[in-house]
């Protein structure tokens, strides 16, 4: 939790959470937003970088081009051609990684997918009487290994490992930093200085 | 001294292959994994240097050691 004990003499100040839920909220929808919420602009714009960084960089650089369309490796699908477990890792990066379920939900209806494809999921085999003009022009994903390879392994991975990050983040909003042991912490923080333990009778109340 | 075009020959390899791509992800990895455990920037950019340097130092280790069993396959 976040709060140390309070007997804890070389334990940092306590953090002030305002409206965790809320936070938490907000830290899922965008990474970061939920610290900036809360007034912890310092980690709200290191999440914002690190987690949006290598999202982005997995969309847009990795996962896609002009030809095939952008953020091909962030998509939704779960039918029997295939299962794309990746997306519960992706999708904890929130807002950003939406556009996929409008995409799959398109999809799963029969209607083309839009934004030139962003976040879309690949053409699945689809009846001969069914098969439009704009479903054919969908790649398939043997298109898109084949196209992207190797980078679209990478940008499956970038942006899952994103997606898992968030969690991270999305805690810290709800509960504040994970408590440190306090013979970890001398090691690790400069500003705690040695404090030498305290004697049982010290720890009796006066 | 350094040999300068074997530094920049190994450094051009490094980067058509895919180590490379594990560079902002350790990056990325310690720069959160440190913030979800500190909230003073100092402690977290310490702890995120010193976590990166593990996961370099893990990744290497096994690098060297499926290397060596490769050897010959």
């Amino acid at each position: 939790m976040a709060q140390p004990p309070p007997s804890d003499p070389a334990a940092p100040p306590p953090v002030e959470l305002k409206d965790p839920v809320l936070a938490a909220f907000l830290a899922w929808l965008i990474p970061g937003l939920g610290h900036w919420y809360q007034g912890r602009r310092q980690k709200a714009v290191l999440f914002f970088v690190c987690i949006m960084g290598i999202f982005t960089y997995g969309v847009f650089c990795l996962g896609g081009n002009n030809k095939l369309g952008y953020g091909r490796a962030v998509y939704f699908a779960f039918n029997q051609e295939e299962w794309r477990l990746y997306y519960f890792g992706q999708m904890w990066v929130g807002l950003p990684a939406l556009p996929a379920l409008i995409q799959a939900v398109r999809v799963s209806n029969g209607e083309p997918p839009i934004w030139h494809g962003f976040m879309a999921p690949p053409r699945m085999m689809v009846p001969k009487d069914k098969l439009t003009e704009e479903v054919a022009a969908q790649p398939t994903i043997h298109d898109l290994q084949s196209a992207l390879a190797p980078d679209f392994d990478y940008a499956t991975t970038f942006t899952m490992i994103a997606g898992l990050l968030n969690i991270l983040a999305i805690y810290d909003a709800y509960a504040g930093p994970v408590v440190v042991p306090p013979s970890k912490r001398r090691k690790m923080s400069s500003s705690d200085k040695e404090i030498p333990e305290k004697t049982d009778a010290e720890k009796l109340p006066a | 001294m350094m040999n300068l075009p074997l530094f920049a020959a190994f450094w051009l390899r490094l980067w058509h292959s895919g180590f490379v791509f594990a560079v902002p992800l350790v990056i990325a990895l310690s720069l959160v994994y440190a913030a979800t455990r500190h909230e003073e920037m100092k402690d977290i950019l310490r702890h995120a240097l010193r976590m990166g340097i593990t996961i370099t130092v893990f990744m290497a280790v096994i690098f060297v050691i499926l290397w060596y069993f490769s050897q010959g396959l």
